[in-house]
């Protein structure tokens, strides 16, 4: 069946922002997918809120709309466009639970629109947990025994069927939001009420507990002549019980028999053709009893999934590209395996062993329950490919770039009796979080370690795998590691033998044949450094003298039976080398930006593809190097040759001794490359763009000043300390509040600005540590420039012009992180003066530093003053939204002036400012957290970001919003209903409070104030109705935000009592999905943006195009 | 473990290993499979009799080994040699009887670990299927040996692999069966040119009452047993070479309701005068693509062979039924007047995929008209 001629339009939704779940893998699968369909000849509109993604590039489709996810949205978005079909099964949960939306509200039917990929009765079968589990039932398939509720009555009545521990699933979530494990019936009630909040269908499975079986995942697909392959199985190391996406996974399964591994294959194809996926990839859960080989299907999403995009990088096989040609009605064997070029109907084979270790941000959300359970909780994972497990398992463990050269010791890094200590479970709690204690602990004995170890090894944590071989290099044998920790003895037997290889390095045994046997185990040349003695180099010139260098095999898909036609490759030590890396083109390496986290995330790795796309359109041959299997970057088209390998300084080398490049660029894809610009550069090798020493100087405190003094820029008072005692005295000299960081970290790590040295005493210990972390003592203490703007500026320079990409206001006040705050797209709040004035002293640092490429400058404005606070002289986490913002595709821009082009080559000249708005707003991971303070500050949280595009800010800051998923235009279009506002501010902002309060209440609705803010209210004549605080006792505003009474919440506060005591009020509403401002600026644009709504209740949509007619006009 | 062993292959092409399983010296034909799980069965499927198989996979004995996984009649591995990259210190499944190593020891495998498998497997590849020698000698006796070995073509293998004398199989899938097994409702006779046990589970488990037969019973000792159906099983070597099996066929063409798997699709192609031919290096492994032509469907399936029937040399009456979707090669055949049909793959799977397991019903269905 050929592809379908009765199809002309396709619309494709994405997944929105980046948040714990749904990472940017949809962004690589809504890529390849829109792809697919262009090359098809199909015309394509794509809409999607995340302005960071490649999919949303307005090359890609021929119309793009940037807009809310919102059912009303995507309403006008289809009456506008009238498509023939939407694809809603490449774009995450997100995408099928619009998609279901739309079918319900009758919009696809009226509008006579196909939804294609999954039919609508198919995804209520795979998602609704009792259809589900009838379906199974119906097919012969055991499901664990379960019972669904909707209400507490109901969970009791299921859970009295389970027993306990029982699993809490809440239909229709992504990575488990809301889910949870209760042990027992006092936390039954609570964890039940939090799981029903979280699912849109108010539903949740309550399911036998089967922790401790194993678990295993097919990556499957079916087309619409039946015909089923599975593309890969995945195995978690992490027995059940523990969230897939928070697991350690590996692929293929490895402790399967052919028998059982069939049975899941024919439990899989009956459950395809049951749950009616005719054309795409789904991924299907198992748990596996090792007692007796008993199979439950746990679940299974009837859609292309993080998975899949696992799959796809661990396999080569390309899912979603297959799925949407699927999609579009052919069948499986009309289509090729771009790889090998024989056909797409097989079953892909590897001869080698990929490991996903995931990546956890618990640093930078204090409060959070670290400890693992079927809420996934993880922020971006590492993928590594070895020819075997221990090989490929330490591969993962230096990918992660959490400071771990391989599966180390933990041993004297962490304190293990603190760990195993007893630990109060912050889950739903009310009270804030108490700061944490400083770190400092002497190394305790063995037996004491050994005790730790019992208790720890048994709880899923993010550092589980280490302790697990902590316990083996204590002694603890494998049969009682099995018993306490359920992972399968195959598992525990390749650990002891990394563990058992650390015998002879202790001994300093490095022989020719040693080195090459703890190679091929995966050892990395720091690990045997600090086991055998030695640095780093050392051991890599012994290795060289000894010929023991790695080989480059390829990612074919088929083992190697079929020739590959494509250089995907990782690294190995075997005795031949696949790479073809002899090419005689012009080279370029490109470093991406390893696993995503709170700080770095899919922005930085845009910039990449960005980069790459435009050094392959001067004619470069590109090389990616990258070890995140989410991304678009690592799609194997996407450079010329692509590396799947970690990021450290050994194993980028290895790959440049193999490619032997014109140059390197460390520029795009965040702090991870550009921390190794100045050992590549010490090792001789060439980086394209901006000198390591001009990062250096942008980046060294001391430097730094002496550039702004040179310029005669301003920046706050500040000074540099180095540890706590000598803060505390650059504290008093410059005056409280005081921001203070640790230096050489992103995303604002550890930074908190302190009002008082007491609030400087309970946090300073944190900084030290990050500071240490990072390699250095340097503390960071500037002046807090209070109520003051902070503006964003991205430029481009060739070293001797510079063009302004653009400037951006963030709305929050100074001290909420850049990444963190809104912004806004021209600034709509400063004077020309001043936005000029920002972009001549963002000129004269990008002409001074000499900065070839990209730089980020960060302001803040206090009156007609303009402070410099940050510059980085590299592609920073707006670009994506600025080039969206104004057309211009400044990464692109970059990339060509760092291999010669210059500005006027390209004929880039300052751009007009754009005449519509863009707002952009970050999304948190709070919900993931239940134990975590919403409030924002100097620390970066976010996890994603949408972006609103309007003629006004009012309306983009109101897209923005609902793209962020709170939706203020019901409060507008409900208003009879009478919405009450809550307020409570501090001092200073009471005059700000009364200006929002008189346009709320013109808006209709009710203020509801605390004690101080409604007589603040009363004396200017609005009617204010008095609510306690909760310190105040009840009745109390945060009972009433439980109650629904509250619609919309408005709390400044000062100092980090004010914020303690504010912090149940902030829980609150983020279980009832409230929007909340914790800033006047914020507040103000919310009013602005609730009465644009009440003036203009339509719904408007513009394409991309349509804003920023684009293209890259200056090409060649 | 800390010895060394080579491969080395008739080419001269030379890898360095350790030894596994039992020490000495194996010579025969190198050939890959890429089939992931299930190298249990592989190490006792009987068609791989006188080669030297490399898993591609690289962790293997994972799982230990078990009685009941054994694809061989009488538990017995007949593959020459056994060629791996990382053997698993344990035995890890709640059927594990043994580990993989003392299997081999018992059984005098000899087999080599820790070798650059990709690169054997690129080569073997690239160059075809060539004889090799394993073994702790060195390499230059080893290439004598691998270069004295006879050549696959030509060789008649069967005769080492088929039983003495009939014997009766009654046991089906068990618990392991993908739907429940059908009343015993025909009588059959199975062929054994090396056959795996799990065709003869499928058999069963299809409705058939199994009398097995060693490979040279003639056509009249075989319809003396007034069979509904003869199955003729899967084997190792040259098709060609078992001129005594052809001649069996012939006599039974027409007579009786056939049904052939692997060897025993090219024997019938042979008697039905049809022609056979080596592959440069064979479909060996548990994810080869197959078409049905009469539905359209892809079946994944199991194969292992290093003949093939060649399609052009179908007399009338024989038509193609399958085609393997990536070289386009013969993979089913059917002579509906003559009532009878073979496959190149392994519908039985073990290892592999259960997709084609309708084939054993398309046989009772075949003995019902």
């Amino acid at each position: 069946m050929p592809r379908r001629t009765d199809l002309r339009k396709i619309l494709l939704i994405g997944a929105g922002p980046i948040v714990i779940g749904q990472a940017c893998e949809f962004d690589y699968s809504g890529t390849q997918g829109a792809k697919a369909l262009r090359d098809e000849g199909y015309e394509v509109v794509l809409v999607n809120s995340n302005p960071a993604t490649i999919m949303t590039d307005p090359e890609l489709a021929s119309r793009t709309y940037i807009e809310p996810l919102t059912l009303r949205t995507l309403e006008a978005i289809l009456e506008r466009e009238r498509p023939d079909a939407i694809l809603p099964t490449l774009g995450g949960q997100t995408a099928l639970n619009l998609a279901l939306a739309l079918e319900r509200s009758g919009i696809l039917q009226r509008l006579h629109i196909e939804m294609l990929g999954a039919r609508p009765e198919s995804i209520a079968k795979a998602e609704d947990r009792a259809l589900f589990k009838a379906a199974m039932e119906k097919i012969g398939l055991e499901c664990p025994r379960a019972g669904v509720a909707h209400n507490l009555d109901e969970a009791w009545t299921a859970v009295r069927q389970t027993g306990f521990p029982a699993i809490l699933r809440p239909s229709f979530t992504l990575g488990g939001t809301g889910g949870g494990i209760a042990k027992d019936d006092t936390e039954f009630e609570a964890k039940v009420v939090w799981a029903l909040s979280q699912s849109p269908t108010h539903e949740v499975l309550i399911e036998e507990s089967v922790i401790g079986w194993k678990e295993f995942e097919l990556e499957v697909i079916r087309d619409r002549a039946d015909n089923f392959i599975v593309v890969c199985s995945i195995e978690n190391i992490d027995p059940m019980g523990i969230h897939t996406g928070d697991s350690i996974t590996v692929a293929p399964a490895m402790t399967l028999t052919d028998r059982e591994y069939q049975r899941l294959r024919d439990a899989a194809r009956a459950i395809m053709t049951e749950i009616g996926v005719e054309t795409g990839g789904s991924n299907v859960q198992f748990a596996v009893n090792p007692k007796d080989g008993r199979v439950y299907v746990i679940e299974m999403n009837p859609r292309v999934s993080r998975s899949s995009a696992l799959a796809s990088k661990a396999t080569g096989y390309p899912i979603a590209k297959i799925a949407a040609k699927l999609a579009i009605g052919y069948t499986l064997d009309e289509l090729r395996n771009d790889i090998t070029r024989t056909s797409a109907a097989f079953e892909p084979v590897i001869d080698y062993v990929v490991v996903k270790w995931p990546r956890f941000a618990f640093e930078k959300v204090p409060g959070a329950e670290s400890t693992l359970g079927t809420q996934m909780k993880s922020v971006g994972e590492a993928m590594s490919i070895g020819r075997t497990f221990p090989e490929a398992l330490q591969k993962a463990a230096r990918s992660l770039e959490t400071g771990r050269d391989g599966l180390v010791s933990l041993i004297g890094q962490v304190d293990y009796a603190l760990l195993a200590g007893p630990k109060k479970s912050r889950d739903l709690l009310m009270e804030p979080p108490e700061p944490e204690p400083p770190k400092s602990f002497s190394l305790p004995d063995p037996s004491e370690i050994r005790k730790a170890l019992e208790k720890l090894v048994g709880i899923g944590s993010p550092d589980r795998l280490f302790y697990v071989a902590d316990a083996l290099r204590v002694g603890m044998s494998e049969e009682e590691l099995y018993e306490r920790t359920g992972i399968d003895p195959w598992f525990l037997a390749q650990l002891q033998r990394i563990v058992a290889a650390e015998g002879p390095l202790k001994k300093g045994e490095v022989g020719s044949t040693q080195l090459r046997s703890y190679k091929r185990l995966g050892f990395s040349d720091r690990q045997i450094a600090n086991l055998a003695g030695g640095c780093e180099d050392d051991i890599r010139a012994l290795r060289k003298r000894e010929g023991i260098v790695p080989t480059f095999a390829r990612v074919d898909t088929c083992a190697a039976e079929f020739p590959a036609h494509t250089p995907y490759l990782y690294s190995t030590y075997e005795t031949e080398s696949e790479s073809g890396a002899r090419t005689g083109r012009r080279k370029v390496v490109i470093l991406g930006g390893g696993p995503n986290r709170i700080g770095q995330g899919i922005e930085f790795d845009y910039c990449c593809v960005h980069a790459v796309q435009a050094l392959r359109e001067l004619g470069f041959e590109t090389v990616m190097v990258n070890c995140n299997p989410e991304t678009v970057s690592t799609d194997y088209d996407t450079s010329d040759r692509l590396y799947f390998e970690p990021l450290t300084l050994e194993d980028v080398l290895a790959i440049l001794d193999e490619e032997k490049p014109e140059g390197v660029v460390v520029q795009f894809g965040g702090q991870t490359p550009l921390k190794l610009a100045v050992p590549l550069e010490e090792r001789g090798v060439h980086l394209l763009g901006t000198s390591a020493d001009a990062i250096d100087r942008a980046e060294d405190r001391e430097r730094f000043d002496e550039l702004l003094v040179k310029l005669a820029l301003k920046r706050p008072r500040s000074g540099i300390a180095r540890g706590a005692a000598e803060a505390f005295a650059i504290a008093e000299r410059i005056g409280y509040p005081v921001l203070v960081r640790p230096s050489y970290v992103l995303g604002g790590r550890a930074m908190m600005i302190a009002y008082s040295p007491e609030e400087l005493q309970a946090y300073i210990h944190l900084a030290v540590e990050a500071a240490r972390e990072a390699g250095t003592q340097t503390i960071l203490v500037d002046e807090f420039l209070r109520d003051a703007i902070e503006v964003d500026v991205d430029c481009v320079s060739d070293g001797r012009r510079v063009v302004i990409g653009g400037v951006m206001q963030h709305i929050e006040e100074a001290g909420v992180h850049s990444g963190d705050s809104s912004s806004v797209l021209p600034p709509h709040s400063l004077s020309p003066e001043i936005v000029l004035s920002i972009e001549e002293q963002s000129r004269m640092l990008a002409l001074e530093l000499g900065v070839v490429g990209l730089m980020n400058v960060q302001f803040a404005v206090k009156g007609s003053d303009i402070y410099i606070l940050e510059v980085n002289p590299r592609a920073s986490r707006t670009v994506p939204f600025v080039s969206k913002a104004t057309g211009r595709p400044l990464a692109k821009i970059a990339a060509k002036l760092m291999v010669g082009e210059t500005l006027d080559s390209l004929g880039i000249q300052d751009a007009p400012v754009p005449r519509h708005v863009s707002v952009k707003e970050s999304v948190f991971p709070f919900a993931k957290f239940p134990g975590v303070d919403t409030m924002l500050g100097p620390e970066m949280r976010s996890t994603g970001e949408v972006m609103g595009i309007a003629e006004t800010f009012a309306r983009a800051f109101a897209k923005a919003m609902s793209a962020s998923g709170l939706e203020i235009e019901p409060l507008v279009r409900e208003a009879k209903a009478q919405h009450r506002v809550f307020l409570s501010v501090r001092d200073q902002d009471k005059p700000a409070i009364v200006h929002i309060a008189k346009r709320l209440w013109a808006l209709g609705f009710q203020l509801v104030a605390t004690r101080g803010t409604a007589a603040a209210l009363t004396r200017a004549r609005l009617p204010a109705e008095v609510i306690n605080k909760v310190n105040e006792g009840a009745p109390h505003v945060v009972e009433a935000i439980r109650r629904g009474d509250i619609a919309l919440v408005v709390n400044t506060t000062i100092g980090a009592r004010e914020v303690r005591d504010s912090y149940s009020l902030r829980r609150a509403t983020l279980l009832q999905a409230i929007p909340y401002f914790t800033t006047i600026a914020a507040a103000l644009a919310a009013c602005d943006a609730l009465e644009a709504t009440r003036d203009d209740q339509s719904e408007r949509v513009r394409t991309l195009q349509e804003w920023a007619p684009s293209g890259t006009p200056h090409t060649r | 473990m800390n010895d060394t062993a080579f491969l080395v292959l008739a080419d001269g092409t030379t890898f360095r290993g350790c030894p596994l399983g039992a020490r000495g010296v194996a010579v025969g034909e190198a050939v890959f499979t890429t089939t992931v799980t299930g190298y249990q069965e592989v190490l006792t499927d009987p068609s791989y009799y006188g080669q030297i198989v490399t898993m591609t996979a690289p962790e293997i004995g994972n799982v230990g080994v078990n009685a009941q996984d054994s694809e061989a009649v009488d538990d017995k591995p007949r593959l020459a040699g056994f060629v791996l990259r990382d053997a698993s210190p344990v035995a890890s499944n709640w059927r594990a009887e043994g580990s993989l190593d003392n299997y081999l020891s018992r059984h005098g495998v000899v087999a080599i670990t820790d070798i650059d498998t990709r690169k054997l497997t690129r080569h073997l590849r690239d160059l075809g299927a060539q004889n090799a020698a394993i073994g702790t000698e060195s390499p230059e006796q080893l290439l004598r040996r691998a270069r004295e070995a006879p050549n696959m073509s030509g060789l008649d293998l069967v005769q080492s692999v088929t039983p003495k004398a009939p014997y009766p199989w009654t046991e089906g899938c068990g618990v392991w069966a993908l739907s429940p097994a059908k009343p015993r409702r025909h009588e059959i006779v199975a062929i054994d040119y090396g056959i795996k046990r799990n065709i003869l589970r499928c058999l069963v488990d299809a409705g058939c009452g199994v009398t097995v037969v060693p490979a040279t019973s003639s056509a009249d000792e075989i319809l003396a047993r007034r069979p509904d159906g003869v199955f003729l099983s899967n084997g190792p070597g040259d098709p060609a070479a078992v001129t005594y099996a052809i001649e069996t066929l012939r006599g039974l063409v027409g007579r009786v309701p056939l049904f052939g798997i692997c060897l025993g699709h090219q024997l019938l192609a042979l008697a039905l005068g049809g022609k056979t031919y080596k592959l440069k290096f064979g479909h060996r492994g548990a994810n080869q693509p197959v078409k049905d032509l009469s539905t359209g469907r892809i079946e994944i399936t199991t194969q292992n062979h290093g003949f093939c029937v060649d399609l052009e040399s179908l007399p009338a009456g024989v038509t193609s039924t399958h085609v393997h979707l990536n070289d386009g090669t013969s993979e089913g055949l059917a002579a509906s007047e003559l009532r009878a049909f073979s496959v190149q793959y392994h519908p039985e799977a073990a290892a592999g995929p259960h997709d084609s397991l309708y084939l054993f019903d398309r046989f009772t269905a075949a003995m019902a008209r």
